[in-house]
């Protein structure tokens, strides 16, 4: 079967690729979010603490003998841990100071941490197995449907929909959007913003741990895995507007998906195409696609 | 219930507040008057520790609350309800008033502020809180701190660019709140309104506190009140 002159397996594999993409992409960028509306700075150790989930994960598995699903519970834990104690210990310092220092501090750190993991593991990947469970593969009839990838796009789905919900539906998320508009008034009202800001930091460093423990039977676990993504999710989220919840969740999976078609379409563009997206969006709303007018 | 001595405040390297002291007693209503600059919003500010630097001494119910936090300070049981109103948009109606948290008991219930504040009742399922009216965004201002068992409200201009028929409901939700028991600290810039709700007046100027004048005096008091204040 063909399908405006593409063979019909390669365009549903191309967009299931897009949409597991896109997945990753939403995850990592809901975290960039919720980051940077709470904290006001670039997270740009994203990349490196996503990487760092999918190596708990590993050594979990290989030291401890603790499994994918456990793992996919501790290891956000642990490294949302340690996000905390970076917050507490570096970032929270550079609060009174520009923006800029965050993003540097960020950066440093970054390569910091995956400088250390390419000393200890090398850069040429570790291999973690789809777990028994999630192995497999059904068929759809007109394609055939990786169990895994199938569940990496149900967890990411109800992961970044249960974030968005807790954001904007309850009073747990008022808190964090009053917060995020004027964090010295929450304070003035007796809510412990610092401590709500430390604590948001946590969260999106679980959930970018959470997509690198689900990265890791997919891509193979390694220092730099982090890098390929995180520059593609910097643009998703200034598309989707800087710190919008539901505006990065749409962005992530939508450009995965467009990523993917453009592998079919063009290959060539397949590289640049959602730069080019984030250029247009730019030069007609600056504020991203779901950004708010201040 | 709270009182101020020698408080000093700064933004950055301008000195804004030099030593300015007065006195709010339980279950009064007391104004800052002055002229723009004054310091009256910076003294507001400064209670509720939100200046960048502040020296001097802020005693509520003896406690002493000039290092304090601004958490803390509301724990204590002061509540702001800021210049500008301080509104969410982000946040619905509803979710603006139960925002804050309830910090010890004795504020009023949802039903009494609707009560006071009919307008509230009818827009509660508004989806952004800055959707509303001014008018309807003070009163949502000040009802939210009813809320939490805060028995000192600090009212930091609540009837600027008001209409006035808003002005005299806003009057009448003081007194009504001074009924209840709260005790009011009111900036304002308009004294004929301050003297419809408030017992006590302290006059700003450069920072300072320069007199104090009792509601009852004030009508003999014009004269030098129109010098403080320029009008």
């Amino acid at each position: 079967m063909m399908i405006l002159g593409i063979p019909a397996p390669l365009l549903f594999g191309q967009l299931l690729l897009g949409v597991i993409n896109g997945a990753f992409y939403a995850m990592l960028a809901l975290g960039l979010s919720i980051i940077f509306g709470m904290l006001n700075i670039i997270n740009f150790a994203h990349g490196a603490l996503f990487m760092m989930g999918a190596f708990a994960a590993w050594l979990m598995l290989h030291y401890l003998g603790i499994g994918y699903f456990p793992a996919l519970i501790l290891g956000p834990l642990v490294i949302g841990a340690f996000g905390i104690v970076l917050e507490k210990v570096l970032i929270s310092r550079l609060y009174k100071l520009d923006h800029l220092y965050g993003l540097l501090l960020t950066f440093g750190l970054a390569l910091v941490i995956e400088g250390l993991f390419r000393n200890e593991y090398g850069s040429s990947g570790l291999p973690y197995n789809i777990p028994r469970a999630l192995s497999g593969v059904t068929d759809l009839g007109f394609m055939y449907l990786p169990v895994y990838r199938a569940w990496v796009v149900a967890a990411a789905l109800v992961v970044c929909l249960t974030t968005w919900a807790i954001i904007e539906k309850t009073p747990l998320g008022a808190r964090l959007r009053a917060g995020t508009e004027n964090p010295a008034l929450v304070r003035a009202f007796g809510i412990n913003v610092p401590r709500m800001i430390t604590i948001t930091y946590g969260a999106g460093v679980a959930l970018a741990a959470f997509a690198g423990v689900l990265a890791a039977p997919i891509y193979s676990v390694n220092p730099d895995m982090g890098d390929n993504f995180i520059n593609t999710v910097f643009a998703i989220v200034v598309i989707g507007g800087m710190g919008s919840i539901m505006g990065s969740i749409v962005t992530g999976f939508a450009l995965g998906v467009i990523e993917g078609l453009t592998k079919v379409f063009y290959p060539q563009g397949s590289a640049t195409v959602i730069f080019l997206v984030m250029v247009i969006v730019l030069l007609f709303l600056p504020r991203g696609l779901f950004g708010k007018a201040a | 219930m709270l009182e101020v001595a020698d408080l000093n405040a700064w933004y950055g390297e301008s000195h804004v507040l030099h030593g300015a002291g007065f006195e709010v007693r339980e279950g009064e209503v007391v104004t800052l008057l002055g002229r723009n600059g004054a310091g009256k919003t910076t003294t507001m500010k400064s209670i509720m520790g939100l200046v960048p630097r502040r020296a001097g001494s802020i005693r509520f119910r003896g406690a002493e609350l000039i290092a304090a936090p601004p958490e803390r300070i509301a724990r204590a049981g002061i509540a702001l309800c800021p210049e500008e109103r301080g509104i969410f948009g982000s946040l619905s109606v509803t979710e603006n008033l139960l925002l804050p948290p309830i910090i010890a008991p004795g504020g009023l219930d949802i039903a009494t502020i609707h009560a006071l504040f009919p307008n509230l009742r009818e827009r509660a399922r508004t989806a952004h809180g800055t959707r509303l009216s001014g008018g309807e965004q003070q009163m949502l201002a000040i009802a939210r701190i009813l809320r939490t068992g805060a028995k000192l409200l600090l009212l930091d201009e609540p009837t600027e660019g008001l209409a006035p028929v808003i002005v005299q409901q806003i009057g009448r939700t003081i007194l009504e709140i001074k009924k209840r028991g709260f005790t009011v600290l009111l900036v304002e810039q308009n004294f004929r309104f301050a003297a419809t709700v408030a017992d006590r007046h302290y006059v700003m100027e450069h920072g300072r506190v320069i007199d104090m004048i009792p509601n009852h005096l004030l009508a003999s008091s014009m004269d030098k009140l129109h010098d403080y204040l320029g009008v």
